[in-house]
């Protein structure tokens, strides 16, 4: 190990290496520091990039919960036969009956469905529902589009009152040729205490034939 | 230097594992099971392969520095070469290993593309799990029950021997036909659990608010065991899974039985509406319910777990306002791990089982609970857990 | 510990006081001479050797708290029913054996084996921030004391699993789950600062002449494992926060009612759970580079790509997180790239294997204790990578996941692995630290109770595992029990093999044959050019490195 006699010249060398070298090491420190917090607020990001892959690659058989557009000149594919399944599940906390009015049916691509779930409040107070949908396959959820959903409303029920609940869509017509048969589940929650008031806008809609099919969107 | 124990050592392990599995290729107590649907086969040779391809991999790795640990010992008088990096060599233990990969992710991808065969299935059964139990609803087909450990308290607690089936017994078991596709949808009410069948070689997760999907197709008659396999509260070891297959005519016959049976508990409970029990029957039948339902929170001795799960002993429910008990019970406490148990019981078990808290426990209320009353509080009849 | 007064310095005390080296803040001479005594040095010290010290008794400590859970465990294992804990609490015996395990253990000990050899390996005086070096252990007891305090709470401590899915963790998690995330957090922020501490050190404080790829295999693997740390730590605290604002402050990012996803949880955890576990393999890999070489007496074979398979291990790392989930449901693409990835891992895995096998062929070896434990790493943690690549495979993983194989996967690498070659490591270096040569004939003793005994504790669980028993239970079906009951004896006995390591160190440290600054002949490494016990300061004046 080299030692050097301090006496002989640059002390104030050393003083200014050694004021460098801290500099240095603030300056890297600060940019590591930056990269932690640039990792922290990621892995915050990963919430919405969640969502936004899921829904690119259409993966986790999350629909969309927004409304699309009544297709206009749609042509169903009468080549094939799609098996869509109808699963209602209410929330065992929940006091309703719930129920899909038809519990399976067969679809061709390109073809608009209208069908609907039931819904009764067994219990006296009003209480206010949110049905999560969820598709399996999970690929099939990108297929599958829906027109009008009751799931993306919040929907109040008065005591001991029924209701049907709307649901309008359609299947792609490019739907892999894989996919025979989709599941559609909806897990309806009682979401009564966790909202202030209900939207104007989420009232249960009574279903009639005639104003369905005009691209009527909530 | 004691080598030789090391090497002797990893050899047997290496030997005991491979007899292992090649005499007790059938036998499931030390190796995978083969199963009884095509799938099974299919994962239990792949297994048995990679396994095979890593003995090999680990005889000739361990074989050679095993040799040198021998060979080339300094008390033997070695002496050490110079050598310290050889590109060439590198290279082929990079490549190699990428070729021995490629040749086991092969059959891998056949299996897995397999195992997603989404052709039409026969019959769909919608399988729900939470806290701690299975629920079964066969779509289409108005049948649905709940599947609980049926192995008792007693026997866990060591007090009565132990049955052949210990911890892999239930009350009702899923009924499935052979030869059949079968679609399974998993869901759950609460937390997180996985439908795992070994014979069938499936596992999947139950994911409250979603919907997964897996099949089979049972090439045998039989009953099949299965746990579930995702940690999901204290009673995560206590929810096992029952498989009954049978052939396709006998099932048809079990499904006409079974709905006779619920129609039956159906109708059964509706009278019990309209009957009044005793206060003895009432705690006679409470206690069973506790038993099964409560304690396993609760605690046999209703002081619950504090901080975790409340007491019935000296509870404010269960002195204070009846209609608050009823609907805690009836509705659960959403929010918290209080299940509602108004698909679960009739309303019958429900007013015996308030009885029961009510006066147990040395609560002593004197309150008497019939299943009218349950009734007037809006709870549906049993099984209303309707559109599958 | 103990360290030499000034005197015992080749170089003068006064010219070592004159001569800061560039970066060091300390004032040499009056530190030596007002040097604090007692309770005091250790409070305050900002001296990486003392540091590093902290560390190691601390991870000593934790790995026997933890260790005391896992016997509990097996304990209640040992046989069929419910004998000695409640199922409640044994899920939290479970929870906080594996959080104790891998935040109080294994990396505490690696963090303490990086600040007592990395600048002595680089020829530093000393870490880059020697302040924030003593924040980063104390925070640590602090945060085990508030989950371990959690234990004793009404509801208990947290009951989900290391892992701490939801809404498991979340809607039914008991009340001390806050006290659970603030304990994480703090762990996570001691984390974070030892990373940057070793990085900051590593790059602006080596010796003139060390150039990159002059560095030893052990500063290399802490330097990647530096920046794993700093990307990853952060997402576990995202998570854990996640999880505290669900819990208490209704928000609902993994509850579907909300719009959540309970799986989203799974893709955030384990994309910090993943490089997580190649934080606690690196630097056992840099550590058997270290051992194998001096007992062989010849180089490290293939020390470049020793390093390159040490980066791309690191960032492949953060391509397969998803391979804890392959049944939750996804989509076929997505369970073939993860497979694939996966088993992609095991190449420059392999290379490293392959590359130590080579650095023993043709060389001229000695077994002493360290080696012992090194050539049982290699074998056991190639054991472990093993079962790791037959998990990888996706359909037999359904058979495989949340049973007792993968239990017996990870433990053949954490304990057999990590812990083996921090065991090699305290071996290797105690003499370094204490001046003393530690006891051969218990080191033995210890060695071989442990290398038994930790076999026959884990490798009957990948047949457990195998013949479908899941893991996370404390009963099981009457199959089990046989093999239980031989798992049950092999952890009492690892259990109390390691109360001879214990005593071992003990002794080491209070006294034995003194060694001078190089006792293994053929070692290398900058560490060995000075005395042994290392002096309290070193390298106040860079060595010269060609």
């Amino acid at each position: 190990m080299e030692s050097r006699d301090p006496k002989q010249g640059s002390q104030e060398s050393l003083n200014d290496q050694d004021n460098l070298g801290k500099k240095a090491n603030r300056k890297l420190t600060l940019k590591l520091v930056a990269a932690t917090i640039a990792m922290f607020g990621f892995g915050f990001a990963l919430v919405p990039i969640y969502d936004i892959m899921c829904d690119a690659l259409g993966i986790n058989g999350k629909t969309s919960s927004v409304a699309v557009e009544q297709p206009i000149a749609l042509e169903p594919d009468t080549s094939r036969s799609i098996r869509v399944e109808f699963i209602a599940h209410p929330n065992p906390h929940m006091s309703w009956d719930f129920s899909p009015k038809v519990a399976s049916m067969d679809v061709h691509p390109g073809e608009v469905i209208q069908t609907a779930y039931l819904a009764f409040n067994r219990a006296e107070r009003t209480i206010i529902g949110q049905a999560v949908p969820s598709v399996s396959p999970g690929l099939g959820a990108s297929y599958f589009n829906k027109v009008e959903c009751f799931c993306f409303n919040k929907q109040p029920l008065e005591g001991q009152s029924h209701a049907e609940m709307p649901l309008i869509f359609y299947i792609e017509r490019d739907i892999p040729e894989s996919i025979h048969t989709l599941t559609l589940s909806y897990t309806l929650y009682d979401i009564t205490d966790t909202v202030a008031k209900p939207d104007a806008t989420a009232q249960v809609q009574m279903v009639t034939q005639s104003n369905q099919l005009q691209g009527a969107t909530p | 230097m004691k080598r030789i124990p090391l090497t002797v050592w990893l050899t047997l392990e290496v030997f005991a594992a491979t007899w292992a599995s090649s005499s007790f290729a059938e036998d499931n107590v030390l190796n995978m099971t083969q199963g009884v649907t095509q799938i099974s086969e299919e994962v239990y040779h792949l297994h048995m392969l990679i396994f095979y391809i890593c003995c090999a991999i680990a005889l000739v790795v361990f074989g050679a520095m095993f040799y040198s640990i021998y060979k080339h010992r300094k008390s033997k008088g070695a002496v050490a070469a110079h050598f310290h990096e050889s590109t060439k060599v590198e290279i082929v233990w990079t490549v190699i290993p990428i070729i021995i990969l490629i040749a086991m992710a092969i059959p891998a991808t056949k299996t897995l593309l397999a195992m997603e065969d989404t052709s039409q299935s026969d019959l769909t059964v919608k399988i729900t799990g939470s806290q701690w139990k299975w629920h079964y609803s066969y779509f289409e087909q108005d049948i649905e029950f709940f599947s609980l450990l049926a192995t008792t308290q007693n026997q866990i607690d060591g007090i009565e021997a132990k049955g052949a089936h210990y911890l892999l017994e239930v009350d009702n078991p899923l009924v499935l036909p052979i030869n059949r596709k079968i679609r399974f949808l998993l869901t759950s009410d609460d937390v997180i659990h996985s439908w795992w069948v070994p014979d069938f070689a499936v596992k999947k997760d139950t994911i409250p608010g979603f919907i997964n999907e897996a099949w089979t197709k049972i090439d045998k008659p039989g009953v099949y065991r299965g746990q579930c396999a995702e940690l999901c509260g204290r009673a995560h070891g206590f929810m096992p899974i029952v498989v009954h297959a049978m052939a396709e005519d006998e099932y048809d016959a079990w499904l006409e039985g079974k709905k006779a049976e619920l129609a039956l508990a159906k109708q059964q409970a509706v009278d019990a509406l309209s009957s009044e029990l005793s206060m003895e029957e009432l705690m006679q039948i409470g206690e069973t319910i506790y038993v099964e339902r409560c304690a396993v929170c609760h605690q046999a001795n209703g002081e619950g777990i504090p901080g975790a799960f409340p007491a019935i002993k000296g509870s404010k429910i269960a002195t204070g306002d009846i209609d608050v008990h009823i609907d805690t019970i009836v509705n659960g406490r959403a929010g918290t791990a209080m299940q509602a148990f108004a698909n679960q019981l009739t309303e019958q078990e429900i007013a015996a089982v308030i009885t029961y808290q009510r006066n147990g426990f040395e609560n002593n209320t004197g309150d008497v609970v019939q299943a009218s009353d349950i009734n007037s509080f809006n709870t549906p009849s049993q099984g209303s857990k309707e559109g599958q | 510990m103990k360290t030499s007064t000034p005197q015992n310095e080749k170089s003068s005390p006064v010219a070592d006081a004159d001569l800061s080296r560039a970066n060091s803040s300390i004032a040499l001479d009056h530190e030596e001479h007002h040097a604090p005594k007692g309770l005091a040095r250790w409070v305050f010290s900002t001296n990486h050797k003392d540091i590093g010290t902290l560390y190691l008794w601390f991870s000593f400590i934790m790995f026997l708290t933890g260790g005391a859970m896992a016997m509990i465990i097996r304990a209640e294992l040992f046989q069929p029913g419910l004998q000695l804990v409640e199922p409640h609490f044994f899920n939290q015996m479970t929870t906080v054996h594996g959080l104790i395990m891998v935040f109080g253990a294994v990396m505490p000990a690696f963090t303490g084996l990086a600040n007592w050899m990395i600048p002595m390996m680089i020829g530093a005086p000393d870490m880059a921030l020697p302040r924030m070096n003593n924040l980063s252990f104390w925070i640590l007891p602090f945060a085990f004391a508030i989950l371990i305090a959690s234990l004793f709470t009404e509801g208990g401590g947290p009951d989900f699993g290391w892992t701490f899915y939801a809404p498991l963790s979340t809607t039914y998690g008991p009340d001390s789950t806050a006290l659970f995330v603030f304990s994480v957090h703090i762990m996570g922020i001691s984390s974070i600062m030892g990373a940057i501490n070793v990085i900051v050190t590593i790059v602006n404080m080596r010796a003139p002449g060390m150039t990159w790829f002059k560095m030893p295999m052990f500063v290399w693997t802490w330097l990647i494992t530096a920046f794993l740390l700093i990307a990853v730590m952060p997402v576990l605290a995202g998570a854990v926060t996640m999880v505290l604002t669900d819990k208490y402050f209704g928000t609902s990012f993994f509850d579907a009612a909300g719009g959540g996803d309970p799986v989203m949880f799974q893709h955030i955890f384990w994309f910090f759970g993943h490089p997580e576990v190649y934080i606690m393999i690196l630097p056992s890999f840099g550590i058997i580079s270290a051992i194998i070489p001096a007992f062989s007496g010849k180089k490290l074979f293939g020390y470049h790509s020793m390093v390159y398979a040490t980066c791309s291990i690191a960032l492949l790392s953060f391509l397969v997180w998803a391979h804890h989930m392959f049944t939750t449901g996804m989509p076929v693409f997505a369970e073939l790239f993860f497979m694939y990835c996966t088993m992609l891992i095991a190449v420059p895995t392999g290379v490293k294997v392959f590359n130590w096998v080579a650095t023993m062929w043709r060389g001229a070896m000695t077994f002493e204790t360290p080696m012992l434990f090194a050539i049982a790493f290699i074998v056991l943690f190639t054991i472990g990578g093993f079962s790791g690549l037959m998990l990888a495979i996706v359909p037999a993983d359904f058979q495989y996941h949340d049973t007792y194989f993968v239990v017996a996967h990870f433990h053949y690498v954490l304990v057999s692995g990590a812990v083996f070659s921090i065991m090699a490591a305290a071996y290797y270096w105690l003499p370094k630290w204490t001046g003393h040569m530690y006891d051969q004939r218990l080191s033995l003793w210890h060695f071989w109770c442990s290398i038994i005994s930790v076999n026959v504790l884990f490798f009957p669980m990948h047949f457990l595992g195998l013949a479908g028993m899941p893991r996370r239970i404390p009963d099981y079906a009457i199959q089990f029990a046989d093999v239980n009951q031989i798992v049950s004896i092999g952890g009492f006995a690892f259990g109390l093999s390691q109360l001879i390591f214990l005593w071992l160190v003990i002794k080491c440290i209070r006294g034995g044959e003194k060694v001078g600054a190089k006792p293994w002949q053929r070692a290398e490494g900058l560490e060995w050019t000075v005395p042994s016990p290392a002096p309290h300061h070193t390298f106040s004046t860079p060595p010269k490195v060609d």
